[in-house]
């Protein structure tokens, strides 16, 4: 198959796009609301809010648009970057809601499409397209957090298969997923990076057992995951055994951009202006402007380095997209907290889920490699600061 | 709109200028000037002309090189790392949108002529300590068939080297525009002696003659055609501010990867490679906005207000955290005048005030974004 509407000018795919959402995005899906409780994450145990959204992601996946950059053999939209671009603007400017989320679209098949065999990437990512299968991300232990290289869960060689054995903590919703992607120790005597593979696993594995930690906001959107001898066969490890740093590596650069601009970050939530209509306060209205025009400039930023990573490889540069849309999410949180009051202190009050939300982006700059990891990043890598 | 990616003739056009720049005008040059108590070189601007850079924003029919804003930007950009001192942004940026906007046949000789380097222009607009045009109080009165000018004007670049000036005063209560030669009789200047030893002149208009065909487009008319020049300047500035930003931000990263103490590279000390990181993302973020600037004076001028002033915004408040952390980060030997840190923080800190300060940006982006 060749990529769709390659020979298409941008303004005829524009135009057939906006013709395309208007026929098929059901009314209900046009409310560009894009809150925790309206997303989609598919996966075999999902049910539906709505047969609107059902319908949504079944059109949205058959056109290949929700991962609208994959190639189209492996089920997404073969689409340019500007197509992509145009597409999610006649999106954004009919109030579509994004048809599907998941980790499987922003982490895991990015890398697949890099490091997976063919067979892997014809195995696993149609069905991440069409969200019939949802994946979660084990990567931090207990004792490995910040320094993540230290994992410890172990995976023995056994005949053809690995014997996992260990703890995965901060596992975005284990008890969902269906999948998970993991890191794991292969070799104990080899210096850290050099021990680890990059492994798929099906949670449904006897010996996978998951349990939720309850969060200051009182959601329980992390998992603590537990392996009790559970067998992989060695056939699904991605990339090479013991190279799977790299991978992990690459798969972070792809988290730390989804982070920054993602559902819970910089594009997520209620609109800073919205909220400050309740309140003359010259302060907080100064703040709020700061506040916006540091935002702006954020989403440039983050237009640009979808640019750069099209046109080679951000590296070690995403670290700065993560450092700077969590810290900035924060503080545009912090200024909507403080613009609605008290009446932003109660659980699902007058500003429904805020305060929720507020809770939940502290988790942002810890998620994913801390800020001050990120700092450190960027001062060693980009900046070649000595150690 | 075009990527934010420079295209391959602006990384061309940036090389060249950086390699021109650091060859003709590295900061021991600004240093040099400003021991022998001079603001402007002529030869250094001369080269710039013959480079194309006068005539940016002039078309190639009219004389110019028509490379546009964003070109526009990658030049202030470049000047701006090394500080290098010329009338760009009044002569070739500011002047040239006004006499386009304008409209007329009459300025098709005047554009030639910059694009020529045959002008140096100053705009007089400002007179008092905030950037503030539309509250102008300087008035032309009416005598005959001609106007009579008296007041003062203030702040005004490359004042001293102009030879025209474009004065914003009032007639009969309406904002108007004056294209003045510097030598009309009654036109006195003075050089003010501003931290960033660039030149600045006070204007005093004393009883200063003005007819008929020294106005720019019409009546109560000087808005409409110095609004979008103040906008090309000011994202020029931006990209200037920015470019700075960038220059003392390699000063003083080189120096925290040279410098040791406690027997060790000071820049191995998280402390100071956290404050070297967060400074850096600042600068990215902050080219963001200074690019699409550029982009949208290219390619949508009518809706371009919002992005400069974000440009502006941004790039004020980078160049101002980076000339503090490059002076501090730098120690003692930053506060003192034989290092070059101190040129950078003295020019961010004019730069910041020139064409609007950051409380101006931000007023204007609360205002377009329904705050």
């Amino acid at each position: 198959m060749t990529d769709q509407g390659a020979q298409q000018t941008n303004e005829e795919f524009r135009t057939e796009a906006r013709a395309w959402l208007e026929a098929n995005c059901p009314t209900e899906m046009r409310d560009a609301d894009n809150s925790e409780e309206s997303v989609c994450w598919g996966g075999r145990n999902w049910s539906f809010q709505s047969d609107a959204q059902k319908v949504w992601l079944d059109r949205m996946a058959s056109k290949g648009w929700t991962v609208p950059t994959w190639p189209v053999e492996f089920g997404g939209g073969g689409l340019t970057r500007d197509q992509e671009k145009i597409l999610r603007e006649e999106m954004a400017s009919l109030g579509a809601r994004v048809p599907l989320h998941g980790f499987g679209i922003g982490m895991l098949g990015p890398a697949l499409l890099k490091f997976g065999t063919e067979t892997q990437k014809q195995l696993y990512l149609p069905p991440i397209a069409r969200g019939e299968i949802r994946w979660c991300q084990g990567y931090s232990e207990p004792g490995a957090g910040s320094d993540l290289a230290s994992v410890q869960t172990k995976a023995e060689t056994v005949g053809d298969n690995y014997v996992i054995n260990g703890q995965k903590i901060w596992t975005s919703y284990a008890d969902k997923a269906d999948w998970m992607f993991a890191l794991v120790r292969t070799d104990r005597d080899a210096p850290k990076h050099r021990g680890i593979t990059f492994l798929l696993l099906d949670m449904t594995s006897p010996g996978v057992s998951t349990r939720p930690i309850r969060l200051i906001s009182g959601r329980s959107p992390f998992c603590e995951t537990f392996f009790d001898d559970v067998e992989v066969p060695r056939t699904q490890i991605v990339g090479e055994e013991n190279r799977g740093w790299d991978v992990a590596k690459y798969v972070l650069t792809h988290e730390r951009a989804m982070i920054s601009g993602g559902r819970t970050g910089l594009t997520g939530g209620r609109p800073l202006a919205s909220v400050l209509e309740g309140t003359s306060d010259p302060f907080l209205r100064a703040q709020a402007v700061g506040c916006d025009i540091d935002m702006m400039a954020m989403a440039l930023t983050l237009e640009r380095y979808k640019d750069k990573a099209k046109a080679g490889s951000i590296g070690d540069a995403s670290s700065m997209l993560k450092y700077y849309g969590t810290e900035l999410n924060k503080r545009r949180f912090e200024l909507m907290m403080a613009a609605a009051g008290a009446d932003a202190l109660e659980w699902n009050g007058p500003y429904g889920s805020l305060p929720t939300d507020w809770l939940r982006t502290k988790a942002n700059s810890i998620e994913g490699g801390t800020s001050e990891i990120m700092l450190s990043v960027i001062a060693k890598r980009v900046l070649e600061m000595p150690s | 709109m075009t990527s934010l990616l420079p295209t391959e003739d602006e990384t061309m056009l940036d090389d060249m200028a950086r390699g021109f720049l650091s060859e003709a005008a590295p900061v021991t040059h600004l240093r040099a000037m400003r021991d022998a108590g001079k603001t402007f070189d002529p030869d250094l601007w001369a080269q710039m002309v013959e480079m194309g850079w006068a005539g940016v924003l002039i078309p190639e029919a009219a004389g110019g090189s028509g490379m546009g804003h964003a070109a526009a930007g990658i030049l202030a950009r470049a000047m701006g790392r090394t500080l290098a001192s010329s009338p760009f942004i009044p002569t070739a940026v500011i002047a040239p949108v006004i006499f386009q906007a304008a409209h007329d046949p009459r300025h098709e000789e005047t554009l030639r002529g910059i694009a020529e380097g045959k002008h140096v222009f100053a705009l007089a607009v400002d007179e008092g300590p905030k950037h503030d045009p539309e509250n102008t109080k300087l008035v032309a009165t009416r005598a005959g068939n001609a106007f009579r000018l008296s007041g003062l004007k203030t702040f005004v670049r490359n004042g001293n080297a102009a030879d025209r000036f474009l004065v914003l005063a009032k007639v009969d209560d309406q904002l108007t525009l004056f294209d003045v030669p510097s030598d009309r009789e009654g036109i006195q200047r003075t050089e003010m002696a501003l931290v960033d030893s660039q030149d600045t002149a006070r204007v005093q208009f004393l009883d200063v003659e003005l007819r008929d065909e020294d106005i720019v487009g019409e009546i109560g008319g000087a808005m409409a055609i110095l609004r979008p020049a103040l906008a090309a300047g000011q994202a020029a500035l931006a990209a200037e501010m920015a470019g700075l930003a960038s220059g003392i931000f390699d000063l003083t990263l080189g120096y925290l990867k040279e410098r040791k103490q406690f027997g060790k590279v000071i820049g191995s000390f998280q402390a100071l490679q956290h404050r070297a990181a967060k400074l850096w993302c600042e600068m990215e973020v902050t080219e963001s906005a200074v690019i699409h600037a550029g982009r949208m004076l290219d390619e949508s001028p009518e809706d371009a207000t919002l992005a400069v002033s974000l440009a502006s915004a941004r790039a004020i408040r980078t160049a101002a955290l980076a000339v503090q952390e490059g002076v501090q980060l730098h120690g003692g030997i930053g506060m003192t005048d034989e290092y070059d840190a101190g040129f950078y923080m003295k020019r961010a800190q004019v730069g910041a005030e020139w064409l609007g300060d950051y409380g101006f940006h931000a007023a204007r982006v609360a205002a377009l974004r329904g705050f």
